[in-house]
């Protein structure tokens, strides 16, 4: 099994602003906004060093999209930040009409994502959020995994022509992606190669699935992981050829199993190639409050679950 | 630039090809189109500083963004008369496979749109956004919007009018078309927006009214009196009133005329009202 080092656990938020710090040095058009939540998003040293290119929008989401859509018009290419519950379910038609349908270069970049935001609960969980971005025509959606993969990503988002919905998190976790490793939208990273099962993971629970192969190795099981970064436009032929040859699939996933990475997935195999598949995912429900360890433990969401889950789809083979 | 004559000319031909327009479709949004000939003609040919053909990023040239999106029929035909698209695509509105689509869009890259409207009280956002982007640029052009008075029961103008009083958007003119009417009836008996000037004010905008929208001496004088108060550290706001279905004696005084389209004897009668002056497409 290949081996992945810890570098040392750190915030996916914090990858986000060590991009955006970056790119406020290399591009020039590139400009922030937020709403009210800067300590939050950790944009400080991109406000520092670029004022004039950061736009505080106060408690205004709806407003914040908006004004990122009209940026655009002159060239502007506005990363419009806040937490994933109010960057999408709270101002889907202002990015549906304005930014989607209006294809406009907008980057919203959303933290704080999924169970993992803990304590403050459920109104501030969102677990629909990749489902309402994933069905707007032309969106691109992002979950990186880690720290490093989470600053490539928001470096390589600058490049890309056209709205993307750019998804991450509060907790520190493993971070393992290499740090010089360019990231490329739509194109799923092999880190494990393996022949009994295939496991498609995105975002936080990459690292748990990286955990769960190591233990099913143990056993005797070959798991290949593949880290599904882009859940879209996402990479039929990486999925496709992996699961060809092992003949069964778990994907995992911190979001609901409906609307995301899971359904995606089953819509390709469905249409090429059936095959029996797992869903870690949270099973239609709210969240509640609690350390995002308890949370991912009580919804199903670490690498115990993943385990079970490919000992089930093997029995389905 | 045009004298008055050839201004007023336009704006009945601009009548004629709104009434013309939902008439084949038999749907769109004729009252408020009329209520706006006016605005639009003055707009631009007379206000805006355009370049010469678009894109969309639109450096160097003022820009117009109409956040009432369902007065599109006013929008396109101004817009075709001003050289942006062939006249005879008017012919076009509201039919499959049509760059003039219900409601204005960038998706099929008409050009003179750049946003798309419709869903209601989001214009104002974007035009923020452009007129940030001329300051970032070092363009010292003016970002106009149209907005409608019924659309400013939706929350994100408020958003909007707080942020650009807040921020110092001197280089944006606002709009609003302020013809007391709105789909369920007037607008103080749907929900009362009371006094918009006011509103405004106390958010921090200049405002200045248009007590005759439907003037056109009126609405260039107001129009250029808005443009001389940009750049004094306020957004600028114009309360406009006018008379929704302007031009046609049966659509005045009521908001029946919203979104319906005229019968054919209808059509027969609004246009025998305005004479052809420029030419049918």
């Amino acid at each position: 099994m290949t081996k992945y080092i810890d570098q040392g656990k750190q915030d996916t938020r914090s990858g986000y602003g060590a991009g955006m710090t970056e790119l406020g040095r290399t591009n020039p058009n590139v400009v922030s906004l937020c709403a009210d939540l800067v300590g939050s998003l950790k944009i400080d040293t991109f406000i520092k060093e670029n004022p004039e290119r950061f736009f505080q929008v106060g408690i205004a989401e709806a407003n914040m999209m908006g004004i990122a859509a009209g940026l655009t018009i002159g060239g502007k290419i506005p990363f419009a930040s806040t937490f994933a519950n109010f960057a999408t379910g709270r101002v889907y038609d202002q990015i549906r009409q304005s930014i989607a349908y209006s294809d406009k270069n907008v980057k919203i970049c959303a933290s704080h994502s999924g169970l993992t935001l803990g304590e403050d609960g459920a109104t501030h969980q969102i677990l629909e959020d990749i489902g309402l971005m994933k069905m707007l025509p032309g969106m691109t959606v992002i979950n990186p995994c880690d720290y490093n993969q989470t600053k490539s990503a928001t470096i390589a988002i600058a490049e890309h022509h056209g709205p993307v919905y750019l998804r991450f998190g509060r907790p520190k976790v493993a971070n393992f992606t290499p740090v010089d490793q360019k990231f490329e939208i739509g194109k799923a990273l092999m880190l494990n190669k393996g022949t009994d099962v295939t496991i498609l993971a995105t975002g936080h629970l990459v690292w748990q699935s990286l955990l769960a192969a190591e233990s099913l190795e143990n056993q005797g099981i070959s798991a290949e992981v593949i880290n599904i970064h882009t859940i879209k436009p996402l990479d039929d032929k990486a999925i496709l050829d992996s699961v060809k040859k092992t003949g069964c699939v778990v994907t995992a996933e911190e979001h609901n199993y409906l609307g995301g990475l899971g359904e995606s997935v089953a819509r390709v195999l469905a249409t090429h190639h059936p095959t029996p598949q797992e869903f870690v995912a949270t099973q239609d429900t709210f969240g509640e409050s609690g350390t995002p360890e308890q949370l991912m433990e009580k919804y199903g969401l670490n690498n115990k679950a993943i385990e079970e889950a490919v000992l089930k789809v093997l029995k389905r083979k | 630039m045009p004298n008055t004559q050839e201004l007023q000319d336009l704006v009945i031909q601009v009548r004629r090809d709104i009434l013309r327009m939902v008439h084949k479709v038999n749907s769109g949004h004729p009252g408020g189109s009329l209520g706006c000939t006016e605005f639009f003609v003055a707009l631009y040919n007379e206000i805006m500083d355009l370049k010469d053909g678009f894109d969309m990023d639109g450096i160097g040239e003022d820009l117009f963004f109409l956040s009432n999106g369902h007065i599109s029929p006013v929008f396109y035909s101004v817009l075709a008369r001003k050289g942006y698209f062939p006249i005879e695509e008017l012919n076009t509105f509201r039919l499959i496979d049509s760059r003039l689509q219900g409601h204005p869009t960038t998706h099929e890259r008409l050009p003179g749109v750049r946003v798309a409207s419709g869903s209601l009280g989001q214009g104002m956002s974007v035009a923020i956004g452009a007129a940030l982007a001329k300051k970032l640029n070092g363009d010292d052009h003016l970002v106009f919007s149209l907005h409608g008075d019924g659309e400013l029961q939706e929350g994100q103008n408020w958003e909007a009018i707080m942020y650009a009083a807040g921020n110092k958007v001197d280089n944006l003119i606002a709009t609003v078309d302020r013809n007391g009417q709105q789909i369920d009836g007037g607008t103080e008996d749907v929900l009362p927006i009371g006094d918009v000037a006011e509103k405004f004010k106390v958010f921090g905008w200049d405002v200045l009214e248009i007590e005759n929208g439907n003037d056109l001496e009126q609405v260039i004088a107001g129009l250029n009196e808005a443009k001389s108060r940009t750049g004094k550290g306020k957004p600028v706001c114009i309360v406009m009133k006018t008379e929704m279905g302007n031009g046609v004696d049966f659509m005045m005084h009521t908001h029946a005329w919203h979104g319906k389209a005229p019968s054919d004897e209808q059509l027969a009668t609004a246009l025998e009202q305005n004479p052809e002056t420029l030419g049918d497409y």
